[in-house]
Formats: C-alpha cells, sequence, structure tokens
C-alpha cells in the first residue's frame, strides 16, 4: 500500500505541501480579517444610505455602490495585476504570502459589503420603526438591532467571502502569491506533476468543505428564528 | 393631552403631494384610552407614527402637555420618544434578543438606568404580563398573544406617559385579543396612562376605548364618545364599521323591515335602563302589540347597553313613545 502511494505521488513533497497549506491558511485568514473589517462598514453606509433608509443619501450611496461594483467587476487574476504597484507601495513587495493580501482584500472587501447590505435589508422594516419609536440614535439602532438582526446573514456572508477568497488566493499563485495555488502552478501545471495537481486541489476541496461546514454551524447556533 | 392643531401629512410620489392627513383637528385626554378606526389606507396609521413622530407631519402643531413636539431637535426628540411606548401588529420584537433583554432594550438605550435597576424592572414587567417564566426563552419560541405581551412589557419598560397601538390585535385569535385588551385596559386604568389604539375592528374601540374618531380618506369624518358614536352612528362610513361589527347585512335588514308591519323603531337603552322590564310594561298601559325584528344586548366598555328594532301595531302609540322616554330609552323612528 505504502509503495503504491509512493509510486502514484512521487512527485508529492509533503513538507512542501504542508507549508504551502499553512500559507493558504494565512492568506485566506488574513485577507478574510480584512475583508470584513473594511467590508462591514461600506456594507453598513451601503444600506444606511440606500433608498428609504435611515441616513437616505442618494450621491453618497451612488458613489458607493459605483466603486464596489468596479471591484466586483474586474475579474480577479487582473485585479491581482492591476494592484502590483499598490501592493508595492503598501508592503514593499507584491510576492508571497504578504504581497497577496492587497489584492485579495480589494477583491473580498467589495463583495463581502454587498453581502452585508443584502442581510441587513432583510432585517425586517418594523424592527428598525420599534427600535426609532424607543428612541434610539442611529448609532444604536446600527449596533442595538441591525448587526445583532443581521448577526446569521452576515456570518453566512463571511463564510461565502471565505471560501471566495480560498479560490482567489489559490489564483494569486498565477503572480507568485504563495501557498496552494502556487504550488499547483509551479509542479503542477509547469512541471506536469499531476500528482501533485491533484494533491492540492483535493487539499483545497477539503479545505472549502471545512470552512462551509463551520460557518453552517455558526449560522444555526446564532439563528433564533 | 395630544392637541392636533391643522396637523396635516402629504406624501412626495414623483413629484405631486399625495395627501395622507387632511388638517386636522383633534384632542386626546390624559387617561384616556382613544380609538382611531378606519378601512386600511384610511390615514390611521399615519396619525398615529404623528404623535410619536416617526412621520414628521407636513403642516400644522402636535401639542403635547402643551408643549409644542415639531420643533423638537433630534435629542429632544429621542427623549420625549422613550415618554411614549408603541407596540405593533407584527409585534416587531427583536429576534435575537430573549424575552428579559427585549424587555430591558429601551431602558438600555436610554443609557440613563443602572443594571439593578433594570433587572429589577424586567422582573416586575415580566410578573405584570404573566411571562415570568419565560424570561429567558426567545421570541420564536412564544405564541402571538405572549409576543404581545412581551411588546407591552417592552413598551411599558420607561414608565411612558403615552402607549401607541398600531392595530396591536389585528394578527391575534378573538380569544387572544380579549386578553390582550384587558391587560391594556388594567394598564389604562391602573397607570393612569393614555392609550391611543388604532384598529379596523369595531369591537375593539367597543371593548376598550372611552372615545373614538372614524377615519375615511385622510379625513376625520366622526368623533366622540363610543357609547355616541357607536349607538348613533351619523356618517355612512362609521355605520358600516357599526353593522359589520354586528354582522348585520344592510340589505337583508332592509328586507326584514320591509316585511314588517306598523311603525318601526329603534329603541337604544344604556345602563340600568338595559336590565329594566320595560317592554311588557309599555305594551301593557299603550294598549301597543310590539313585535322583535332584532336585537343585541352587549357592553360598551364596563356599560350594558341594548338596541332592538320593533314594529309597533294598534294601542296609543304617543303614550308609548312617552313612556320609553321617560325611562330614558332613545328611541329613534324608523318608519
Amino acid at each position: 500500500m505504502e509503495a503504491l502511494m509512493d509510486g502514484l505521488l512521487s512527485n508529492v513533497d509533503w513538507s512542501e505541501i504542508g507549508l504551502a497549506s499553512w500559507d493558504t491558511l494565512i492568506m485566506v485568514g488574513m485577507s478574510l480579517l480584512f475583508s470584513v473589517l473594511i467590508g462591514l462598514p461600506i456594507g453598513v453606509l451601503l444600506f444606511l444610505t440606500g433608498k428609504r433608509q435611515l441616513l437616505e443619501q442618494p450621491a453618497a450611496y451612488a458613489v458607493l455602490s459605483f466603486v464596489v461594483n468596479v471591484l466586483r467587476s474586474v475579474p480577479f487574476i487582473i485585479l491581482l495585476i492591476v494592484m502590483i504597484p499598490f501592493t508595492v507601495m503598501l508592503i514593499g513587495t507584491s510576492l508571497g504570502v504578504a504581497g497577496a493580501i492587497p489584492p485579495l482584500v480589494a477583491g473580498g472587501a467589495p463583495f463581502f459589503a454587498r453581502l452585508v447590505e443584502t442581510s441587513l435589508r432583510e432585517v425586517d422594516r418594523g424592527i428598525i420603526e420599534a427600535t426609532q419609536a424607543m428612541g434610539a440614535s442611529v448609532k444604536q439602532i446600527v449596533f442595538g438591532a441591525l448587526l445583532p438582526e443581521a448577526l446569521p446573514g452576515i456570518i453566512a456572508g463571511i463564510t461565502v467571502t471565505a471560501i471566495t477568497l480560498v479560490s482567489y488566493a489559490a489564483m494569486s499563485g498565477v503572480i507568485g502569491g504563495g501557498g496552494l495555488g502556487d504550488l499547483a502552478i509551479r509542479f503542477g501545471y509547469q512541471r506536469f506533476q499531476t500528482d501533485v495537481m491533484v494533491i492540492t486541489v483535493a487539499l483545497l476541496v477539503v479545505f472549502v468543505q471545512v470552512l462551509q461546514m463551520l460557518g453552517d454551524r455558526l449560522v444555526l447556533h446564532f439563528s433564533r428564528k | 393631552m395630544i392637541v392636533f392643531d391643522q396637523v396635516q401629512k402629504s406624501y412626495q410620489v414623483d413629484g405631486r403631494a399625495i395627501p395622507a392627513l387632511h388638517p386636522t383637528d383633534m384632542t386626546i385626554e390624559t387617561g384616556e384610552v382613544f380609538g382611531i378606526v378606519g378601512h386600511s389606507g384610511a390615514g390611521k396609521s399615519t396619525l398615529v407614527r404623528l404623535i410619536n413622530l416617526l412621520e414628521p407631519p407636513s403642516g400644522g402643531r402636535i401639542l403635547i402637555d402643551d408643549e409644542n413636539i415639531t420643533h423638537y431637535s433630534a435629542s429632544e426628540l429621542r427623549a420625549f420618544r422613550r415618554k411614549v411606548g408603541m407596540i405593533f401588529q407584527h409585534f416587531n420584537l427583536l429576534s435575537s434578543k430573549t424575552v428579559a433583554d427585549n424587555i430591558a432594550f429601551p431602558m438600555k438605550l436610554a443609557g440613563i438606568y443602572s443594571k439593578a435597576e433594570i433587572r429589577d424592572r424586567v422582573q416586575e414587567l415580566l410578573a405584570r404580563v404573566s411571562l415570568s417564566d419565560h424570561a429567558n426563552k426567545y421570541p420564536s419560541q412564544l405564541s402571538g398573544g405572549q409576543k404581545q405581551r412581551v411588546g407591552i412589557a417592552r413598551a411599558l419598560a420607561c414608565r411612558p406617559t403615552i402607549l401607541l397601538c398600531d392595530e396591536a390585535t389585528s394578527a391575534l385569535d378573538p380569544q387572544t385579543t380579549q386578553s390582550v385588551l384587558r391587560l391594556l385596559a388594567d394598564i389604562n386604568r391602573e397607570l393612569g396612562l393614555t392609550i391611543v389604539l388604532i384598529t379596523h375592528e369595531m369591537d375593539v374601540v367597543r371593548r376598550v376605548c372611552d372615545r373614538v374618531a372614524v377615519m375615511d380618506a385622510g379625513r376625520v369624518v366622526e368623533m366622540g364618545p363610543v357609547s355616541e358614536v357607536f349607538l348613533h352612528p351619523q356618517h355612512p362610513t362609521t355605520r358600516d364599521f357599526v353593522f359589520e361589527s354586528e354582522s348585520i347585512d344592510s340589505e337583508e335588514m332592509q328586507e326584514d323591515l320591509q316585511k314588517a308591519k306598523g311603525r318601526i323603531m329603534r329603541l337604544t337603552f344604556k345602563g340600568d335602563a338595559t336590565y329594566k322590564p320595560l317592554l311588557g310594561s309599555v305594551a301593557r298601559e299603550s294598549g301597543v302589540d310590539f313585535s322583535i325584528l332584532s336585537g343585541r344586548i352587549d357592553h360598551i366598555k364596563d356599560t350594558p347597553y341594548g338596541q332592538l328594532t320593533l314594529s309597533l301595531v294598534g294601542g296609543d302609540l304617543d303614550v308609548a313613545m312617552n313612556a320609553l322616554k321617560a325611562a330614558d330609552v332613545h328611541v329613534e323612528v324608523l318608519r
């Protein structure tokens, strides 16, 4: 059995795979963190400035919405390349794990912002009205009512964003981003080592499965409906 | 006291002003239960939301205890709203908070109560709405009636002086409606709270309200004590509501009246007169024979009333009429 495995997976360097998995984890984790930190307030602003909402501001909404749409409509592979000068300016390099994070955030944050906006819109308007009638300020409505009520939806949004970031992170291998995608491209694609390709893809599948499961559990835990 | 002085509201739709409430004068006394009845779209939701400025008026003044609330700044408005509780048709509880946390929510928002104060007040309110055993449940685990009682407890948390009820019983079954209305009546009596209640059911008005305003197409078309409006409706809309609540089909009634012989009268008894054995003695004295075409005996809030439609044949009609009037019975000759 062991001999068979060695024969089939002769090119696989497990320590390399382990390292690449860890890199992917770091890239996804860090970019998810920043995507949420940046995307959440943008999502809240999109919601609040939207039509018939608490801080209705058609101009502000149009600008914000436009920026989000532009970032979301650029194919990620192009975004990766376009972002290179900016990434170098920001952290000194566009390569490796660190170099991949800014473009990942640029792709992930607007995506997450839209998901936040959508889940906030699903909060019953009556709850906002009731909270207003209690004498709450806009800030209190957001933090006391809107975000807690939308929490399951927001967690589901974080899950979807995380999974999107896994595939984006793999794509960043193209510009030397590091992680499993980098491995798949350098060994699996450029050196025709199919076994490495299969293993990296299998690991990515497992990664996505685990994320989805975790996310679903959390959503269930916080759902009171 | 809530005073509307030429208050009006219109919405801008495609650059045109669509009136939701035509200029309205109205006074709601402190401590009374004031009903606003109307079909959907009549403007009653708008009217009740003007009282806590969830809808800002397009014109006129709203005075609450002689203070013009329409000039309030944002922070004055927030402080004012804490003194006005509100309950809703669909309860609008926060699904992410427990029953106790929902009730504590307005107190936490106010930011002027200590933790201990909040805890004690929540316990007190839970007991008042008989939900002490459900403190740690989430709204989704409660029945409709229980949810509305949580809504009432939450509305009372900051000790308001006014309670606004927006179709508070419309999503409840008849039995639960009864118990919620009884709770509202108790609160009104014990706390001296002014209650403004909007509904499309005349029955709700009949059970708890002292005075009522009937709305139609953005105007108050009739206003007065419930017994007055209920027993002697003037406006066609009011009549529709009263008939509806008594399940009277007005066409059917007309047909019945056509078949009957003699004079047709509607007698209205109120209070103690309801229980007096009056008709028999009047018939004996005047020699008038009567048959009952329709009748109903019920309560308006705590006052019993009866309303009978009779056809009278033979005897001395004037003697009968005078005897009835002398006994404090309102007599209306229909034919």
